[in-house]
C-alpha cells in the first residue's frame, strides 16, 4: 500500500512533469513519458536536477536507466529506493 | 531572487578587472592577429586559478560560486573572447562535467591537473557532417576485449591544438557515449584549423581518430547516455560561460562607444551630443543591462541548483549572444571607418560576436528549445 509520503512524492513529481510537458497533456502514472514523445532535449538534465534538489539525493551514473525515469510511478519508486524508504 | 553581489563577489570582480587590464586587454588584438594565445598567458590564467575556478578546493580549484564564475567569464570575455573560449571548453564543458559525472578515479586523476592548468581539456562533439544535430555523429566506438576502438573526425574543436585531454563523443552498439581520450593515445592526431572569422586565437583543430584504443575506465558517464547526460550537462555549462562572455563583448562595445562619442567631433560638436548617437547608446545600455540581469539570474539559480537554471541559462545565452551582435554592429557604425579597421578592437568584437550565436547551440536551436519550453508552460521561464 502506498504511504502518505509516496502519495505526496507522486503528486510533486507529476506537478514537475506537467509543468515541463504541458498542463493540458494527459498521461497516467504508468504511462511512459519518453515513449509518448513528450519531452525535449533539456528534459533529462532538468529531471535529474529536480530529483536531486527536491529530494536531496544524488543521481549517480548507475542510476541512469530509462526505466527509473519513464513513468511517474517509476520515478517515485526510484526516489523511495534512493531514500531507503 | 537577490541579484546584488556579495562583498566577496565584488572583490573577485575587482581582481578580474585588474587582471584583464594588465594582462589581457593590451595584447588581445595581437593574439587575434597571430591566431593563438601564448603559453605565458595560459600560465598566468592558471596561476590565478582561473582555469579551475569552479573546481572544489579539494581538487586544487578555487571553489568559486557560479555568480563569481559568470563575472570571470564576463570580464575575460570583455577583453578577449579567445581567452574566454579556453575557460569555456576547459573549465565549463570539460572540468565541470567531469566533476559532475566522472568516477572517483577519473576525478582524482584529472581534476587536480585540470584545476592547475597543467593539462588543458577540449570537447570533441562536432564533426564535418554533424553540428546542431548531434545525434548524427559518425565517429564510432567498437568494443574489443574490454577496450574501445575509436574512429572518426571531430571538427572545429576549440583549443584542440594544445589540449592534453579530450572528451570525444562517439556512437556505437550501446548508443552515443562520451570517452576521455588522452592526446598521446596512438592514432590520435590534431590538424590546426586556420581561417575562422571570430575567436581567431582559440586554436581550433580537427581531431582525427584512427583505431584509438581507450580502456573502459575512460567512459565518461553512463554508456549509451552520452547525449542526454554528458553533452547536455556540458553544453549547459558552456552556455553559461558563453552567455557571460557575450555580455562582456556587449559591454566592451558600449564602453568603447561612449569613449569614442566623447572624443570624436563632427558638425562642430562631439558625437555624444548628436541625438541619433544618444539613441544608439541608450539601446546598447538597455540591452547590456538586460543581458546582465539574465546572466546574473542564471548564476543565482545555478548556485541554488534550482532546476529552472537550465532554461534560464539557455535564455541568457540566447539573449546575450544576440545582444552582443547588435551592440557590435552599432559600435562599428558609431566608430565609422575606424570601426572597420584592425587598429581598434571594435572589428574584433564584431567578428567574435558572430561566433557566439553559433556555438553551444545556435540561435535557431535555442529558439526551438525556448519556444517548446514556453509552450509547455511558462512557469520555469518567466
Ligand atoms: C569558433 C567555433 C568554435 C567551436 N568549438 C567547438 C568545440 O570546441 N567543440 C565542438 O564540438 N564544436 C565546436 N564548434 C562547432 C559548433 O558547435 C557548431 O558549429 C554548431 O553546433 C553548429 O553546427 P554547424 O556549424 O554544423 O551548423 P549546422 O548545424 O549545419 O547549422 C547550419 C544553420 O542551420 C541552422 N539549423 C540547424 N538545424 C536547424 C533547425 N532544426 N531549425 C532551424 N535552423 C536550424 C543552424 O542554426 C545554422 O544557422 C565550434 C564552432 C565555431 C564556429
Amino acid at each position: 500500500m502506498e504511504t502518505a509520503i509516496q502519495t505526496e512524492q507522486t503528486a510533486t513529481i507529476r506537478e514537475f512533469l506537467q509543468q515541463r510537458i504541458g498542463a493540458e497533456i494527459a498521461f497516467t502514472d504508468e504511462e511512459d513519458i519518453f515513449k509518448l514523445g513528450l519531452v525535449n532535449s533539456l528534459f533529462a538534465l532538468e529531471l535529474v536536477l529536480f530529483l536531486e534538489n527536491t529530494y536531496q539525493v544524488t543521481v549517480e551514473n548507475e542510476d541512469l536507466k530509462l526505466e527509473h525515469f519513464s513513468t511517474v510511478n517509476n520515478l517515485s519508486d526510484f526516489i523511495s529506493r534512493k531514500k531507503g524508504l | 531572487m537577490d541579484l546584488e553581489l556579495t562583498r566577496e563577489q565584488k572583490q573577485y570582480r575587482a581582481e578580474f578587472r585588474h587582471f584583464v587590464r594588465e594582462e589581457l586587454l593590451p595584447y588581445a588584438n595581437d593574439y587575434d592577429k597571430q591566431g593563438f594565445i601564448p603559453r605565458s598567458l595560459i600560465d598566468k590564467l592558471a596561476e590565478k586559478g582561473y582555469l579551475g575556478a569552479v573546481i572544489p578546493t579539494a581538487y586544487g580549484g578555487l571553489g568559486m560560486d557560479q555568480v563569481s564564475y559568470g563575472l570571470l567569464n564576463e570580464e575575460i570575455g570583455r577583453a578577449c573572447s579567445s581567452s574566454r573560449s579556453l575557460i569555456t571548453v576547459h573549465t565549463s564543458l570539460t572540468s565541470e562535467t567531469l566533476l559532475r559525472w566522472g568516477t572517483t578515479a577519473q576525478k582524482e586523476q584529472w581534476l587536480p591537473l585540470l584545476a592547475k592548468g597543467s593539462t588543458l581539456a577540449a570537447f570533441g562533439l562536432s564533426e564535418p557532417g554533424a553540428g546542431s544535430d548531434a545525434a548524427g555523429i559518425a565517429t564510432a566506438y567498437l568494443e574489443q576485449d574490454g577496450h574501445y576502438l575509436l574512429n572518426g573526425v571531430k571538427k572545429w574543436i576549440t583549443f584542440s591544438q594544445v589540449a592534453g585531454l579530450f572528451v570525444i563523443v562517439a556512437t556505437g552498439a550501446a548508443g552515443i557515449t562520451a570517452f576521455l581520450v588522452e592526446r598521446d593515445t596512438p592514432g590520435l592526431t590534431v590538424q590546426p584549423l586556420d581561417g575562422i572569422l571570430g575567436t581567431r586565437a582559440s586554436m581550433l583543430g580537427e581531431i582525427h581518430l584512427k583505431d584509438c584504443r581507450v580502456p573502459a575506465g575512460n567512459i565518461l558517464g553512463r554508456i549509451g547516455w552520452g547525449l542526454q547526460q554528458i553533452v547536455n550537462t556540458a553544453l549547459d555549462n558552456g552556455r553559461y560561460s558563453v552567455a557571460c562572455g557575450s555580455l562582456g563583448i556587449g559591454r566592451a562595445c558600449l564602453e568603447d562607444s561612449i569613449e569614442y562619442a566623447k572624443s570624436r567631433s563632427q558638425f562642430g560638436k562631439p558625437l555624444k551630443d548628436h541625438q541619433l548617437i544618444k539613441q544608439k547608446i541608450t539601446n546598447m545600455v538597455a540591452d547590456v543591462k538586460a543581458a546582465s540581469l539574465l546572466c546574473r539570474n542564471a548564476g543565482y539559480l545555478r548556485d541554488k541548483k534550482n532546476p529552472d537554471y537550465v532554461i534560464q541559462t539557455t535564455l541568457a545565452k540566447y539573449f546575450a549572444s544576440r545582444m552582443a551582435n547588435a551592440a557590435a554592429a552599432e559600435a562599428v557604425q558609431l566608430h565609422g571607418a575606424l570601426g572597420c579597421h584592425d587598429s581598434l578592437s571594435i572589428q574584433r568584437y564584431f567578428r567574435d560576436a558572430r561566433v557566439m550565436e553559433i556555438i553551444e547551440g545556435s540561435t535557431e536551436i535555442q529558439q526551438i528549445i525556448i519556444a517548446d519550453h514556453s509552450i509547455a508552460g511558462l512557469g520555469a521561464v518567466l
